[in-house]
C-alpha cells in the first residue's frame, strides 16, 4: 500500500518523475500490446512493403513486406525483456559482492575489489564483438543477457560497498552483533535497505547500457538478426537504406521509440532516488 | 496575560532584550504533509543589564528554537509568527524582525555575539586562527592593524591563551583550549550580550570548569549580559543569576537561582532539582515518568500534565498563566502553592545571593 | 563458564604513522581487577576523555586485543580468534550497552529485531510464544512491555525508553555481566535518573554485575559499590566508591572532584577557577608510580618514596 501512495505522491509533486513515467507507460503499454498482435511479427512479405504510416498501417510498413506497428512493438517488448535481465542479474551479483566486500572485509574484500577492477578495466566493446565471432549466430537475446550481466556489475559493487563500509561502523550493526544475528543476516536484512536506493537508480541506468550495447551491436550486424529488437529494426532499416530511398517511418519510429524510452527511465530514475534515500523516507515517517 | 518583574519600572527599561509573546513556528509541506512545529509558543521574558540569564531545558523543550529567534538566525522553515523581540544597547534600539540585513550586521558582534556548542562549526578549519579573528571581530572595532592585534593578544591573556595560538589551525589545539578561543572569538569586540548555546558541553570536567570560570570572570570585567543555555541544571546552579525553565516550547518557571533550587514552585523545577545526584548523597532520586512533548502535536491545557505528579483535571484543559508568586519569581501551574521541594540544599558557607 | 572476570595487567597501545614514523599511544597500561562470582555489584571505572576507559571496555567485550596481559571470563581468555559458537557462548554471559540509544536501532525497522534476535539465537527459544514470552520478561524487568514497543520505530520513542529497550535486550540470555558505557550521557535530564536507578536494580533485584563506565562523578557515587579512576591509561585510585569520592587521596583523583560543579552553591553565580596546584601535581605524577594500598581498602598509585 505504501508503494502506491509513494508513487502517487511522485506523481503530484515531482515534474520530472512525472514525464518519465508518461514516457514509461507509453514504451511499456505499446510493448505489452505485442501480446495483441493479429500478424506474426516475425513473418516477412504478408503486407505490401514500402507503405507510408496510413489508417491501416499506422507506422507503414517496411521493405520486408511487414506491418511495423507491430513488429516494432514485439521489438520494445524484446528490448525491454533483455533490459530487465541484465539489470536484474547484475543487481544481484553486484549486491552480493558490494555487501559482502563491505561488511567482511579483510581478504576477502581485498580479493573481491581486485576482481571488480579487472572487470572495470575491460574493454566491453572490442569484447562482445570477439564474443560474437566466436558464437555467430548462437548470440541470441539470453546469452548475450547472461554476458553483459558478468561485465555489468562491478561499477555498482564498489557503491554498495561503500555504504556498506559506512553501516558497519554504525552502533545499531554492533547491536545486531551482540544479539547474535549471523552475518549474512545482518547484511542482507539489516544493510540492504540502505543500499536499494542506489540499486534501484543503477538498475535503470544499467538498464540504459545494456540497452544502448545492444542497440549498437545490432545496429552494426552482430548480433542475431532474426529476433526483433529496436537494434535489428533499425539494422534493417539501414541494410535497405531506408532513409536514401525515402521511407523515413522505418527509421524514425524506432529511434523516436528509442528516445522516450531512453528519456523516461532516465528521468525515472533520477527523481525516485530523491524519494527512497533513506533519510528523506525517515522524514516522511513522521520524525 | 503575564506580568513581568520590569513592568513595575515605569517607561525607564533599559533591558538589553526583551521578548513579549514570541511564537515561532517551523512550517513544513513535505509531498503535501503539513506540519507546524511549535518550537516557541508565546513565550514574554527580559534580560536584564549585567546578569547571567539561565535557560533551562531538555531535547525539545524548544530552547535552541528561542536562541535562532533572537540571534537573528531565523530562516525558512522556522518562522516567527507573532510576537515581538527588541534590543536596546544604551540609545540604539531595534527590532531584529524589521531592520535590514545591513543593519543587523552592525549590531552582530559588537554588541550580539555567540559562543556557540562545537567550537569546530565555529573555526575554519583550513584557516588560522588570526584569520578568524580578522573575519569576525576586525571591522567592528574600528583599529587600526597594529591595534587590532594589540587587542587581541591582550583578550587572549585574559583567558590564560599564548598568542603564538593565533598562528594555529584549530585542529591543532585541544577541545578546551578551542573553547577559550570561541570564548575570546565573542568576547573581544566587547559586546552587551553575549548568547552562548552548550558552550562546555562536549568538555571534560576538568576542562570545564576552567572554562566556566573564565567566561564568568569575562563577563563580570565586560559587564555584559549572558543567555546562558544548557541542560546540565548544576552548570545553572553555579553560573546562572536568574534561570527560566523551559519545556514544550514554554516558560514554566522563573526566578533567581537560589530560589529555584530551594524552593521551586512548578513540579518539573522540583523534579529537575531533586533528580541531581550528589556526592554525600546516596538516597534515591526520583524518577519522572513519561517522555518529551511532541512539539507539533502538544498535549491540551498544560503541557506537563502527562508526567506531573500533581496533575488535576483543570490542568488537561486550561493552561496555566505564566504569573509571580514571589519576589522576581513566576511560575506557570494551577498548583503551584502545593509544589514542595524535594530535597534540601545544605546552607552556603559564604555569603552569596538569596 | 562460571562468571570471573579477571583482567591480569591488561596494556593497549596503539601504533599511528606509517612505516617510517611510527608513534604509540598507550590506551591503557597495566590495568587489573577482578570481578567475584555470585557478588552482584556496580563497578564504575571513571574517566575522562583519553583515559582509556572506552578501550577497556572494548577489550572485555572482545571488540580489541590486549596488547599485553590478559583478560579471563570464567578462565577462558577473552577474545582471540575463535569460532562462532564461542562467540555466542560469551554473548550470553557479557552484554553491552551502548552511549547514543539513537542509534541503537536500526531507524529503518522496528526495534523488537534485536529483541527476537536475542531470544533465538541467545537464549535458544524456538516457538513464537517462548520468544514473545522472553521479550516480555525483559521488557517488564526494565519497566516496559511487550505490548508497548513491538513494531515501533526507533523515531517514536524518547532517548530515555529507547535506552531502556536496549537495556532489555541486552538482559534476555540472562548475562551476568552488563557493561555500560556512558548510558545516559545523551539521555535527557528528566528521564536520566529512571535510567541509573534501573541500574541500580538491576545489581539488587536480578543478580547483574555492572560495570558502569561514566565520566560523571555523581552518579558514580549514587549507585556504585567499587570504583576505579583511570588518567591517561593508568589507574591512579580504586576501591570502596564512596570512600574515594568523598576523600580521594591521588593528585588526581582530588582534582576531579574539585572541579564537579556543586548544586549546594546555588545562587552564588560565581564559578572558581579549579586549584591550580591540583592540576599540577596531577600532570607531575602522571604516568608513574605503582598501585599500593590506601586507606580503608583502596588502592592507590603512588610514586615510591625513597
Amino acid at each position: 500500500m505504501a508503494f502506491f501512495t509513494v508513487v502517487r505522491d511522485l506523481l503530484r509533486y515531482n515534474r520530472e518523475f512525472l514525464i518519465g513515467f508518461v514516457f514509461l507507460s507509453i514504451v511499456i503499454i505499446y510493448s505489452l500490446l505485442s501480446f495483441f498482435s493479429p500478424v506474426d511479427p516475425l513473418d516477412t512479405y504478408v503486407v505490401w512493403p514500402d507503405i507510408a504510416p496510413s489508417a491501416e498501417h499506422w507506422f507503414g510498413t517496411t521493405s520486408r513486406g511487414q506491418d511495423l506497428f507491430w513488429r516494432l512493438s514485439l521489438a520494445f517488448r524484446n528490448t525491454l525483456v533483455f533490459g530487465i535481465m541484465v539489470s536484474g542479474m547484475s543487481r544481484v551479483i553486484s549486491i552480493t559482492v558490494g555487501l559482502v566486500s563491505g561488511y567482511v572485509g579483510g581478504l576477502t574484500d581485498r580479493i573481491l575489489m581486485i576482481i571488480n577492477d579487472v572487470f572495470v578495466t575491460l574493454p566491453i566493446f572490442p569484447l562482445l564483438l570477439v564474443i560474437y565471432f566466436i558464437v555467430g549466430n548462437a548470440l541470441n537475446t539470453y546469452t548475450l543477457a547472461i554476458m553483459m550481466a558478468l561485465l555489468g556489475w562491478p561499477f555498482d559493487a564498489r557503491l554498495i560497498r561503500s555504504i556498506t563500509l559506512g553501516l558497519r561502523h554504525r552502533e545499531f550493526t554492533r547491536h545486531a552483533v551482540f544479539s547474535g544475528m549471523s552475518a549474512r543476516k545482518i547484511m542482507f536484512e539489516e544493510h540492504l535497505p540502505y543500499v536499494m536506493p542506489i540499486v534501484l537508480t543503477t538498475a535503470m541506468a544499467n538498464m540504459l547500457w545494456a540497452i544502448g550495447f545492444e542497440v549498437t551491436l545490432a545496429v552494426l550486424g552482430f548480433t542475431n538478426l532474426s529476433i526483433p529488437t529496436i537494434g535489428t529494426v533499425i539494422y534493417w532499416a539501414n541494410n535497405h537504406s531506408s532513409m536514401m530511398v525515402g521511407h523515413w517511418w522505418w527509421i524514425v519510429f524506432p529511434v523516436v521509440g528509442l528516445v522516450i524510452m531512453f528519456l523516461g527511465l532516465y528521468l525515472v530514475a533520477v527523481s525516485i532516488n530523491e524519494y527512497i534515500d533513506p533519510r528523506s523516507r525517515l522524514r516522511r515517517m513522521g520524525n | 496575560m503575564t506580568t513581568g518583574p520590569d513592568s513595575t519600572a515605569v517607561g525607564q527599561n533599559d533591558n538589553p532584550l526583551t521578548l513579549t509573546n514570541l511564537k515561532a513556528y517551523y512550517l513544513t509541506s513535505y509531498f503535501g504533509v503539513e506540519r507546524e512545529v511549535r518550537a516557541v509558543d508565546d513565550i514574554s521574558l527580559s534580560i536584564r543589564r549585567n546578569e547571567v540569564y539561565g535557560i533551562a531545558g531538555e531535547s525539545s523543550s524548544g530552547k535552541t528554537t528561542l536562541i535562532k529567534t533572537f540571534a537573528g538566525a531565523v530562516r525558512p522553515p522556522l518562522k516567527i509568527v507573532s510576537g515581538s523581540i527588541k534590543y536596546q544597547f544604551g540609545d540604539l534600539e531595534l527590532d531584529p524582525q524589521a531592520v535590514s540585513e545591513e543593519e543587523l550586521n552592525q549590531i552582530r558582534w559588537a554588541h550580539v555575539s555567540y559562543i556557540m556548542q562545537g567550537s569546530m562549526s565555529v573555526l575554519n578549519p583550513v584557516r588560522r586562527i588570526n584569520k578568524s579573528f580578522k573575519d569576525f571581530a576586525f571591522k567592528h572595532m574600528g583599529l587600526s592593524e597594529s591595534g587590532f592585534w594589540e587587542a587581541v593578544t591582550a583578550h587572549l591573556a585574559r583567558l590564560d591563551l599564548v598568542p603564538e595560538v593565533l598562528k594555529a589551525y584549530p585542529h591543532e589545539l585541544s577541545g578546551g583550549m578551542r573553547q577559550r578561543v570561541c570564548i575570546a572569538l565573542a568576547t573581544v569586540c566587547q559586546p552587551d550580550f553575549i548568547i552562548a548555546d552548550e558552550p562546555t558541553t562536549a568538555l571534560d570536567v576538568v576542562v570545564q570548569k576552567d572554562v566556566l570560570a573564565m567566561l564568568d570572570e569575562i563577563r563580570r570585567s565586560l559587564q555584559s549580559s549572558v543567555v546562558f543555555v544548557t541542560h546540565d541544571m548544576s552548570v545553572h546552579a553555579n553560573m546562572a543569576d536568574r534561570i527560566g525553565i523551559m519545556y514544550a516550547g514554554r516558560i514554566v518557571e522563573e526566578g533567581p537561582t537560589r530560589t529555584l533550587f530551594t524552593a521551586p514552585k512548578h513540579p518539573y523545577t522540583a523534579h529537575l532539582v531533586s533528580s541531581l545526584p550528589r556526592i554525600g548523597d546516596t538516597s534515591r532520586k526520583p524518577a519522572l515518568e513519561g517522555r518529551p512533548p511532541n512539539l507539533s502535536d502538544p498535549p491540551t491545557g498544560c503541557r506537563f500534565h502527562p508526567r506531573c505528579p500533581l496533575a488535576i483535571d483543570k490542568c488537561t484543559t486550561e493552561v496555566p498563566p505564566l504569573e509571580v508568586v514571589g519576589d522576581d519569581h513566576r511560575s506557570a501551574c494551577w498548583r503551584s502553592d502545593d509544589v514542595t521541594p524535594l530535597t534540601t540544599i545544605n546552607e552556603l558557607e559564604s555569603e552569596g545571593r538569596a | 563458564m562460571s562468571a570471573i572476570l579477571e583482567i591480569n595487567h591488561v596494556s593497549k597501545r596503539f601504533a599511528m604513522g606509517g612505516v617510517f614514523s611510527r608513534s604509540y599511544v598507550e590506551a591503557v597500561v597495566d590495568a587489573s581487577f577482578t570481578i567475584e562470582e555470585g557478588q552482584p555489584e556496580v563497578f564504575t571505572i571513571v574517566g575522562e576523555s583519553g583515559s582509556g576507559k572506552t578501550t577497556l571496555a572494548r577489550m572485555i567485550l572482545g571488540l580489541e586485543e590486549p596488547s599485553s596481559g590478559e583478560l579471563r571470563l570464567g578462565g577462558q581468555l577473552i577474545g582471540g580468534k575463535r569460532n562462532r559458537a564461542a562467540r555466542l557462548e560469551f554473548m550470553r554471559h557479557v552484554q553491552p550497552v551502548f552511549q547514543n540509544p539513537f542509534e541503537a536501532f536500526n531507524p529503518l525497522k522496528h526495534v523488537d529485531r534485536y529483541l527476537e534476535a536475542s531470544a533465538r539465537v541467545l537464549l535458544g527459544a524456538k516457538e513464537d510464544d517462548q520468544v514473545d514470552a522472553a521479550m516480555d520478561e525483559a521488557l517488564q524487568k526494565v519497566g516496559l512491555s511487550l505490548a508497548e514497543i513491538r513494531g515501533r520505530y526507533g523515531h517514536e520513542l524518547s532517548g530515555g525508553q529507547l535506552q531502556r529497550v536496549a537495556i532489555a535486550r541486552a538482559l534476555i540470555p540472562n548475562p551476568e555481566i552488563l557493561i555500560a558505557d556512558e548510558p545516559v550521557s545523551m539521555v535527557d535530564a528528566s528521564l536520566r535518573m529512571s535510567i541509573v536507578n534501573l541500574l541500580r536494580d538491576l545489581r539488587d533485584n536480578f543478580n547483574v554485575t555492572v560495570l558502569y563506565i561514566t565520566h560523571d562523578l555523581a552518579t558514580a557515587y549514587y549507585i556504585s559499590d567499587r570504583l576505579a579512576i583511570m588518567q591517561k591509561g593508568y589507574i591512579v585510585e580504586m576501591g570502596p566508591a564512596q570512600t574515594i569520592l568523598e576523600s580521594p587521596e591521588h593528585p588526581y583523583a582530588q582534582l576531579l572532584k574539585d572541579s564537579v560543579l556543586s548544586v549546594a552553591d546555588a545562587g552564588k553565580a560565581k564559578v572558581e577557577a579549579p586549584d591550580r596546584s591540583l592540576a599540577q601535581k596531577a600532570s607531575e605524577q602522571s604516568g608513574t608510580g605503582t598501585l599500593v594500598a590506601g586507606s580503608g581498602g583502596r588502592v592507590v598509585r603512588r610514586v615510591a618514596q625513597e
